[in-house]
């Protein structure tokens, strides 16, 4: 009997840590590319369905759209759109910049983030920015809103950064925002409102999902298993790589099996190899490069022959693909495009036309790219990102080689 | 064991003369054998859902992999059977995993000094702990959560969130490699080895006069002190002997996974789950340290279960939290349960004065229980 009320007791605590699941899904509403809605919020987290098909239409064409300005400064390049008229931002002399940063906690932001501050030396230097005053937001919404507001109260900004941690939740902060009239650029994540000056981003998840499961499925044959390392749930970035690679897993009849592993490598390395002692696994399928080489270790410490993989475009990934010779590719999520925002500004500061909906080149790593990404990015760290497009600042290699951060 | 009344004395020495098997079948009934039958359990389960777990040469890689944890939950052990917390595992873990993947880098010679630096390092974290928590009287639940974020901002610092890379392949033998070609097995990888020297230590150490010194500190610090123990400083043992086996997991984990940043994240509170899967009662003063290394094991075939199950990603989290709740749950039952046993054995006549008593197993047993 009390036995019995123990183990009510223990399942009533267990519901809560449930809801607590719910929750991290719950903020994290499908990122619009400027155009969709939010309506997945409404939906309960079990039957959540991060795919859209107007989206993934969208970017299936971006990936091969042409891309207005100079290849060989990605960052400024951009998809032909609706232009926003900046004359009114044009003033002569130096501006403070406030940015509202929502982490440098992996190494994808913390690349960024380098590259962000040296790209401010340069423009510090030419006299277009006098300051940037940064809050961290750790990863958390509510932070976010309140150094947003902090920012507006203190009213010396001007022009705003914005790096959303999560869509709905920081949409009314953006907006609050575009109300002082000051210029606002939003990247990376973005929000549900189109107040802000600018909006820069990579193509976009759908089109990572795309470029990976097309990848893996051609090389693979109906009915091959491929394991998929993700990081986390309830990001939109990361879920739509995975909503649009899923989707074509299974038009192809390749057996997929997620798992998430919070980019531990230990968790990684005990996943492949649990996966190998059940069958052979022909494929591995991640939706962030983050701990590639414990996966591809597990199968040569199981003497097993190595996989068909797609990791990202981070040192550790390309420079073991090199090593081992295995058939991969390295989807990118340009990390370049923490340049964007300061030089969008430039921009704005000069009263020039820019992109509304500022799409940024997002073109994938191929075995006969791999030699020349590990040459140019050669005593990198192991989490540096190849396409960081920092080579001409100030500071290269120096400050990315010893990830030397303000 | 100090603490065992005298109306229980009698008993006490009665079931320490009871026949092996019942010996056993009472250990068995304890929370902390118990885990050693829930271990059993899961690993049946996972082979009769995949056989081909249950071959030696795969079953041995698992033990290898399992080291790392049960090598922490060893050294969480001694903390938590003296009475407190030790928080600042992972954190010490991730430390090492970093100094070794940014001091040693591609250089073989560096592995010896930087295998020394690290032990020093673990060392001297736990001192650290330990006398914060001792001489300051500062919780060590506040003491070592501070230490557990010190030393994450300190990584995060050093690294700009991204380690150099790994370090050279001697060093990572230590938790990659093994010895090839046995036969049966085909492989005994090394982590299984240090295992094994970690496990027989700390039940050596549990047996001799400093093991008997921490549980009864655990178990009462007032009356271990009148006794003349000096709490502070066997405690301090305890933190130190933590941090170092932090740091030998480390060490494992650096050879298994490579260097990352998040290697080591959450092992804390694995480690503190396994100690109390195990049967380890928190706030100190009872438990067995071989039971707390099974406790890790439960843990990691638990989650090879739940990955060959094929459960959906995201209901994993939520699963393990509730069969471990559970189990906790029914472990603290079975605690009470022994308690009302072990008072009323005083007065039970049935037993036979079968074998004599090993003073050895008399005290263990002595410890252990009450």
């Amino acid at each position: 009997m009390r036995n019995n009320s123990v183990r009510a007791i223990a399942l009533a605590a267990a519901l809560p840590l449930v809801a607590l699941t719910a929750c991290t899904t719950e903020p994290s509403v499908t990122q619009t590319t400027g155009t969709g809605t939010g309506s997945a919020a409404a939906s309960s987290p079990a039957s959540k369905d991060w795919f859209d098909q107007a989206l993934y239409d969208t970017q299936n064409q971006q990936r091969s759209a042409t891309f207005e300005g100079n290849p060989e400064q990605p960052y400024l390049q951009y998809i032909a759109g609706p232009m926003t008229d900046t004359s009114k931002f044009k003033s002569p002399g130096a501006h403070k910049v406030c940015f509202a940063n929502a982490s440098i906690s992996n190494p994808w932001r913390q690349t960024g983030w380098i590259t962000m501050n040296q790209q401010l030396k340069a423009l510090q230097g030419t006299g277009v920015i006098s300051e940037m005053e940064t809050r961290d937001a750790k990863d958390n919404d509510n932070t976010q809103i309140a150094d947003i507001d902090y920012f507006i109260a203190e009213g010396k900004c001007d022009a705003f950064v914005i790096s959303p941690n999560s869509t709905a939740a920081l949409t009314q902060a953006v907006e609050r925002a575009c109300q002082t009239g000051k210029p606002v650029v939003v990247f990376d994540r973005g929000v549900e409102t189109d107040c802000a000056t600018t909006f820069i981003h990579p193509i976009g998840g759908f089109a990572w999902g795309i470029d990976t499961a097309t990848f893996l499925s051609e090389r693979l044959q109906s009915g091959d298993k491929v394991v998929a390392l993700r990081i986390l749930p309830g990001v939109d970035v990361l879920e739509h790589r995975w909503a649009a690679a899923k989707k074509i897993f299974e038009e192809k009849g390749i057996q997929a099996k997620d798992y998430f592993t919070g980019a531990d490598p230990t968790k990684i390395k005990n996943i492949i190899s649990d996966e190998l002692a059940t069958g052979d696994v022909k494929g591995v399928w991640m939706d962030a490069g983050d701990g590639a080489v414990a996966a591809l270790e597990a199968f040569e410490d199981a003497g097993k022959k190595l996989p068909v993989m797609t990791g990202e475009d981070e040192m550790s990934f390309l420079t073991k693909w090199k090593q081992t010779g295995i058939d991969a590719m390295a989807p990118v999520y340009s990390n370049f495009q923490w340049r964007t925002p300061l030089l969008a500004l430039e921009k704005i500061f000069k009263g020039e036309q820019i992109p509304t909906e500022w799409v940024l080149p997002q073109k994938p790593i191929l075995a006969n790219e791999l030699d020349d990404w590990l040459q140019r990015n050669q005593g990198m760290p192991s989490g540096h990102y190849a396409k960081f497009g920092g080579e001409d600042l100030p500071g290269y290699p120096e400050v990315w080689q010893k990830r030397q951060m303000p | 064991m100090s603490t065992a009344l005298n109306s229980e004395r009698s008993a006490i020495l009665k079931q320490n003369r009871a026949s092996r098997s019942e010996r056993l079948l009472r250990a068995v009934r304890t929370p902390g054998g118990a885990v050693f039958v829930l271990l059993i359990g899961l690993l049946a389960a996972i082979i009769v859902l995949n056989p081909s777990f249950g071959e030696p040469s795969s079953f041995i890689r698992f033990v290898g992999r399992t080291a790392p944890i049960a090598i922490a939950a060893i050294g969480q052990y001694f903390v938590i059977v003296g009475g407190e917390f030790d928080l600042s595992m992972g954190s010490v873990v991730t430390m090492q995993v970093i100094v070794a993947g940014n001091l040693i880098r591609q250089d073989d010679s560096k592995v010896i000094p930087v295998l020394v630096l690290m032990l020093v390092l673990g060392a001297f974290v736990g001192l650290v702990n330990g006398l914060i928590t001792t001489l300051l009287q500062v919780p060590s639940f506040i003491v070592t959560l501070g230490m557990m974020l010190a030393l994450l901002g300190l990584v995060l610092y050093w690294t700009g969130g991204a380690a150099q890379g790994n370090p050279a392949d001697s060093f990572r033998q230590i938790g990659r490699g093994g010895i090839q070609d046995v036969p049966v097995l085909d492989v005994i990888p090394y982590p299984v080895i240090i295992l094994t020297a970690v496990a027989v230590a700390g039940f050596v150490l549990m047996r001799r006069p400093y093991g008997r010194m921490l549980i009864a500190v655990g178990d009462n610090p007032e009356a271990a002190a009148l006794a003349g123990s000096r709490v502070w400083w066997v405690r301090t043992r305890a933190f130190m002997m933590s941090s170092l086996s932090a740091t030998v997991a480390g060490i494992l984990l650096v050879g298994y996974a490579g260097v990352h940043p998040s290697v080591g994240r959450g092992y804390e509170f694995t480690a503190i789950t396994a100690v109390v899967l195990g049967g380890v009662v928190l706030g100190g003063g009872r438990g067995w340290v071989l039971s707390a290394a099974a406790g890790a094991f439960a843990l990691e075939s638990l989650f090879t279960l739940l990955n060959f199950m094929g459960l959906q990603a995201t209901w994993r989290d939520t699963v393990q939290g509730a069969i471990i709740i559970i189990a906790v749950a029914a472990a603290s039952r079975s605690w009470q349960r022994k308690r009302k046993g072990a008072s009323s054995a005083a007065h039970d006549e049935q037993h036979q004065l079968a074998a004599a008593p090993t003073p050895a197993e008399g005290t263990e047993q002595g410890g252990e229980r009450v």
